[in-house]
């Protein structure tokens, strides 16, 4: 009987379509919006991401989340390193400074003054030029985003195409000279702000005067030793907030949850493409059961039994959310994959299949069970009404 | 005589009986109170087996009401109503769609093809819905419709058959899991005057048979002389069961 149930469903090919691109909306307006706010909250934390070498990040014990800097006196590093567990523990300067560019534009950047002796704490990947590069006078490493973007030099004819910056261009950040010597990529960041690396040295030179510029100190703890102690541990001996890479991303993440209106304004999309969805292709199937209520009395008569019936509305109504569901999730995955070198900020974890999944299967079983109820409730009598 | 199913019978395999459907004092109401409509007024029926017995009468006198309660789809509310001894009302639901599917063949007065299936899919939903792998069943089926005259025709859907073609693919749906009772509501309603005499030719040819029974609602007097009896009800009772010719001088 599951052909049958199939080519039922199948025959009526309007309903099917309207059914199946009820489930498709609904299932890329999930996928895609989820996938958008996963990517954007991704990126709140992408600094830290992109920082993967240190296991525990230590700051101010007020700090909320990664771009609120609240500096630290220089001194605590060498408390720091003091500490038991600490392999070793760098400083980090995270500033928001301005770029004078050619054409007379400001543009604000992300500044990360790195470890002059390790650079630790640089660009998860460089396109041109190296790490070591910082070392040279002056040096700055800029990410390529931002140097074909919105760092990128004016047109030499009107109406041309901006140049990008390349390996020797010159910039001024905050009055200050600096080089470009290579091009990273980095993961783009909530605010879209062109990502500039140096030393923490010329950071601080860089940087506005003030009694105290160290960002965060970077820790990493010796082999063997539990993360959630060491974090104790130096709380208790700094008075400063000590996180591990996760529960800073987390606390970022949460900040930005807490304190923007992104959460609702994805959930109310993903909430109506839920309820779009529910509408059409609920309604759809059961106006497609309803139609095909005579011909269910039909095999009832015939000796089809309740079960029989329940199974033929159950595949039908799953097999065309199957559909919906690869449809939707499928075109989602194909528009995120198409724009990944734009600034749509867009990340399909599995956990977000799983949802979206589960959103088009409730949908599937609401409306199966709407129509199941009609159907084993049907009085097969009803083929003798002429 | 009648004798009732032992309790170990499984429903749908009936046991031998010199009458197919024995119906004693069977009375059936509809609703309550002040919309409460008596259907069936303690009729009294036996149906022989290999006999095409035809129901007429004026509409709502009872006939698809008393088709129903035989073909175990209504249960009346008191009365008899044994079909190869078999009691029906006392079979579970379980039981009675068993009973439904292996003993009793539907022709509908609207046909009641799925529209989206071909007339082999069609005509063999009883043998799939009992279970038979696809393959047997169409096999099954392509014969049937050959005997009702529609080879050639098993790939065609309902709307590519005329309405005489679609009702022989209704007559080989029932047919086609061999039942021993053949309930049809108003079989030529749906039909011009020749091709309903046709298709009652073919329904005489290839369902009557020793061991099946027929039972046919009509109002079609142009077909009453393809009946064995004619059992003429109004009211909710049979005032008179004779031979075609007495009932055709009567109406």
């Amino acid at each position: 009987m599951n052909l049958i149930a199939l080519k039922m469903l199948v025959g009526d090919r309007a309903k099917y379509l309207g059914i199946i691109l009820g489930l498709t909306f609904a299932s890329l307006l999930i996928t895609q919006q989820a996938a958008i706010f996963v990517g954007l909250m991704a990126r709140t934390y992408g600094s830290i991401t992109d920082l993967g070498l240190p296991d525990i990040w230590v700051m101010d014990a007020k700090v909320q989340f990664i771009d609120d800097i609240k500096p630290l006196q220089d001194t605590q590093l060498f408390r720091l390193r003091g500490i038991t567990g600490v392999e070793w523990a760098v400083p980090l300067y995270k500033g928001l400074l301005k770029a004078r560019l050619e054409n007379g534009n400001f543009q604000t950047c992300n500044v990360f003054g790195l470890d002059d002796a390790t650079l630790i704490g640089g660009p998860p990947e460089m396109v041109e030029g190296a790490i070591a590069d910082l070392r040279r006078a002056e040096g700055i490493i800029v990410d390529i985003d931002g140097a074909q973007g919105k760092l990128a030099k004016p047109a030499p004819a009107e109406g041309g195409k901006p140049v990008p910056l390349k390996i020797g261009d010159v910039l001024e950040l905050n009055d200050h000279r600096a080089t470009v010597v290579g091009l990273c990529r980095v993961t783009h960041t909530f605010q879209s702000q062109p990502v500039v690396y140096t030393t923490y040295s010329r950071a601080t030179l860089f940087a506005p005067r003030e009694r105290k510029l160290l960002s965060f100190i970077l820790v990493k703890a010796r082999p063997s030793q539990d993360l959630d102690e060491l974090c104790a541990r130096i709380r208790r001996v700094t008075g400063l907030a000590a996180w591990t890479r996760q529960e800073f991303k987390d606390m970022t993440m949460q900040y930005f949850m807490k304190y923007t209106g992104i959460p609702i304004n994805f959930g109310i999309a993903v909430a109506l493409g839920f309820i779009v969805g529910t509408a059409i292709a609920g309604q759809t199937f059961y106006n497609f059961t309803l139609d095909n209520l005579r011909h269910f009395g039909a095999l009832k008569a015939m000796g089809a039994s309740s079960w029989t019936l329940l199974r033929m509305v159950l595949l039908q109504s799953l097999s065309v959310g199957v559909i919906g569901y690869g449809l939707g999730v499928g075109i989602a995955a194909a528009l995120g994959y198409s724009l990944r070198r734009t600034e749509l900020a867009f990340r399909l974890p599995w956990q977000l299949l799983l949802i979206s999944g589960a959103a088009i299967l409730f949908i599937c079983l609401s409306a199966a069970f709407l129509s199941v109820r009609k159907v084993l409730k049907l009085d097969p009598a009803i083929v003798f009404k002429g | 005589m009648t004798r009732s199913a032992s309790p170990s019978s499984p429903a749908g395999e009936a046991p031998e009986t010199s009458t197919a459907v024995f119906c004693r004092g069977v009375t059936k109401t509809y609703g309550e109170g002040s919309t409460r409509v008596t259907a069936l007024r303690g009729i009294d029926l036996e149906v022989r087996p290999g006999e095409l017995l035809m129901l007429v009468g004026p509409s709502g006198c009872g006939k698809t009401t008393l088709i129903s309660v035989i073909a175990g789809i209504l249960e009346q509310d008191e009365g008899e109503c044994r079909v190869f001894g078999l009691d029906v009302k006392s079979l579970s639901p379980a039981e009675k769609s068993r009973y439904r599917g292996k003993m009793v063949g539907f022709v509908f007065q609207s046909f009641n093809l799925v529209p989206t299936l071909t007339a082999c899919e069609n005509a063999s939903l009883p043998l799939l819905i009992a279970g038979l792998p696809r393959r047997e069943a169409y096999g099954r089926t392509r014969e049937i419709l050959d005997r009702v005259g529609l080879h050639g025709r098993e790939t065609a859907l309902p709307l590519e058959l005329s309405g005489g073609q679609q009702q022989r693919v209704a007559i080989a749906r029932a047919l086609v899991h061999e039942p021993r009772l053949i309930v049809c509501d108003e079989p030529t309603s749906s039909l011009d005057h020749e091709t309903g005499h046709k298709v009652m030719e073919m329904l005489r040819q290839v369902a009557v048979h020793r061991t099946r029974s027929l039972v046919i609602v009509t109002h079609d007097a142009r077909i009453f002389s393809f009946a064995d009896r004619i059992a003429r009800m109004d009211d909710g009772k049979i005032l008179e069961v004779s031979e075609p010719s007495a009932s055709r001088e009567s109406a």
